[in-house]
């Protein structure tokens, strides 16, 4: 098993359309991180920042863009990008530095300015680009490839929109107890029925909207934490950043064709979504009976019920029964998304995957208020970036 | 299919991805010499056998029939550079079909046959390629392969171009 990481510290900036500058969000999120932690800036060795794309060059040197605005103190730092797998690129990145011994503490931090509507590629004539030539060519924006798999689920398992729309209405109930949540009201089935078809068979509400928000986290070696005198703080037991096994038959974001199973090498054990999980338990010795709750993307509801099945909460083909039966709401066997989820955020790309990391750290602490989870011990949170980025991490206390 | 217009010129959307023939098209991919495995589309990155990452590659034309995985209409213009292919330019939903091809054993995103009604859909069925306009820009046609339903009842999809079936809006809104 891997050694584990000292969570010290957790910040957010809230979610939600403000339209200013990302670095200043990030700050806000670094700077109650460390009284979180109880640290000063220039504790901090190594900082690690989730890239942002869609906010020029600071954006993609995210890492040096943060370590400046804080006040340069000759930290050591990396930038990651990784789509919306950004954030536990960046954790990993920082993780290694530290069992590595290179560095005692780090700062791991993303922030997002999105443009108001579907996220879009980059500008200019990009005919080598997939990402280009998915919205040129086929007009297969991101909420087309969750349909595609809402679709499949309705066509295989006789999901429903109905069972969609209970995801949404959950996430809703757990969101309005979240400060950090863009969307705090809480809305039932009609309100998701009756909201405007985006890409059949999911509407408005089914779809998570893009946000503007900020995420850090102070992560130590527990040799350094324990000689610093924390005690009982969350430790991270696994991150998993694993890319797809060849071939990977399920089409994905932003492609035109999966990858073609006819031959030499068969298929592998497990499909990609599958395979993320399945490398973070197997680091950590976990599984899934052991967790007390989760964190999943949910970029559309019905993707929340495919993650349900691929970290092994249930058998694949179960998941609108999980759901149904109240498995997955605070007070059930097993609440995903209790921070509200991205149906109360909004994905703010490079800070959601270490959105979904201070979330676990605020359940297992017994510090998440009217969502706390009772006696939370294990959490895991997941998400993928386009492009074939898996991103996995599994907490303890 | 669509018909034959000779008033325009015709060219592909896309150079190398597809072939022009009006009757059969087919897509144009490659084989590994060792793997077996196919690859499309010819002109993008996409992921090698790992088995054999550095073998050659030929070219092979695709099956053109395929079973349906999945699909979904849109209702919201894309953003650019997607080019909306309603009269003057205006923006009407329009379907992405997912295809998987048996002998490929790979699914093949395309758009919908031009006037194909999504509502007949299913998981399952038998999906053929053929071409049809994506956009058209002065007296420039730019062609796009499409998935046409191969059922009786997709005769539909030999509709005018520009009328499109009423169930293409949402269902439920």
């Amino acid at each position: 098993m891997t050694p584990h990481l000292a969570i010290l510290g957790v910040g957010m900036h809230p979610w939600g359309k403000w339209g200013r500058n990302f670095v200043e969000y990030g700050v806000v999120a670094a700077r109650e991180a460390l009284a979180d932690a109880g640290l000063e800036w220039r504790d901090v060795q190594f900082v690690s920042g989730g890239d942002t794309v869609r906010n020029g060059y600071p954006g993609y040197v995210a890492g040096a863009t943060f370590a400046q605005a804080l006040g340069w103190q000759g930290a050591q730092v990396a930038s990651s990008y990784a789509a919306c797998a950004s954030g536990v690129t960046a954790l990993a990145t920082a993780r290694a530095q530290i069992l590595a011994g290179f560095a005692d503490v780090a700062m791991v931090v993303g922030a997002d300015t999105t443009p108001k509507g579907f996220l879009a590629p980059n500008k200019g004539e990009r005919g080598d680009d997939p990402d280009w030539l998915r919205f040129r060519l086929l007009g297969a924006t991101n909420p087309t490839y969750f349909a595609l798999y809402a679709r499949r689920r309705m066509e295989l398992h006789g999901a429903t929109r109905d069972d969609f729309a209970r995801v949404k209405v959950k996430n809703s109930r757990h969101g309005s107890e979240n400060p950090y949540a863009r969307y705090r009201n809480v809305v039932d089935v009609g309100d998701i029925l009756h909201s405007p078809i985006v890409s059949d068979p999911l509407s408005l509400l089914d779809i998570c909207a893009t946000s503007d928000g900020a995420a850090a986290l102070i992560v130590a070696s527990t040799e350094w934490a324990d000689a610093r005198g924390y005690r009982d703080y969350v430790r991270i037991r696994a991150v998993s950043t694993v890319t797809p096994s060849y071939p990977s038959t399920v089409i994905e974001m932003p492609n035109f064709a999966t990858d073609s199973a006819a031959g030499r090498g068969g298929m592998p054990a497990l499909g990609f979504k599958d395979s993320i999980a399945a490398k973070a338990y197997e680091e950590s010795g976990l599984g899934p009976n052991d967790l007390s709750c989760a964190e999943v993307y949910d970029l559309s509801t019905a993707l929340e019920l495919d993650w349900y099945e691929q970290v092994g909460l249930c058998a694949p083909g179960t998941a609108e029964e999980l759901l149904r039966s109240g498995a997955t709401g605070i007070g059930g066997r097993i609440p995903v998304n209790t921070s509200g989820g991205l149906a109360s955020f909004g994905e703010a790309v490079p800070a959601q995957a270490i959105a979904q990391v201070c979330e676990l750290t605020w359940q297992l602490r017994g510090q998440a208020g009217g969502r706390q989870v009772e006696g939370a011990t294990t959490g895991l949170s997941i998400n993928q970036g386009l492009f074939g980025h898996g991103s996995c991490v599994i907490v303890s206390r | 299919m669509s018909e034959p217009r000779t008033s325009k010129t015709r060219v592909p959307a896309i150079d190398g991805w597809f072939t022009m023939d009006e009757s059969a098209p087919t897509l144009l991919g490659t084989r590994g010499v060792d793997s077996g495995s196919y690859f499309w589309p010819p002109t993008l990155a996409v992921s090698a056998n790992p088995n054999t990452p550095f073998e050659e590659r030929e070219p092979v034309e695709l099956s053109r029939i395929g079973a349906l995985w999945s699909w979904s209409t849109n209702h919201y213009r894309p953003p650019e550079p997607y080019i909306p292919n309603g009269p003057d330019g205006e923006f009407t939903p329009y379907t992405v079909c997912a295809v998987e091809l048996a002998a490929e054993q790979m699914v093949v995103l395309g758009p919908l046959a031009t006037g194909a009604d999504p509502a007949l859909l299913r998981v399952g069925m038998e999906m053929e390629l053929v071409l049809g306009p994506l956009f058209t820009e002065g007296d420039t046609e730019h062609v796009i392969y499409q998935w046409s339903p191969r059922s009786p009842r997709s005769a539909s999809a030999s509709r005018p171009e520009g009328e499109r079936s009423p169930r293409s809006k949402g269902k439920r809104s």
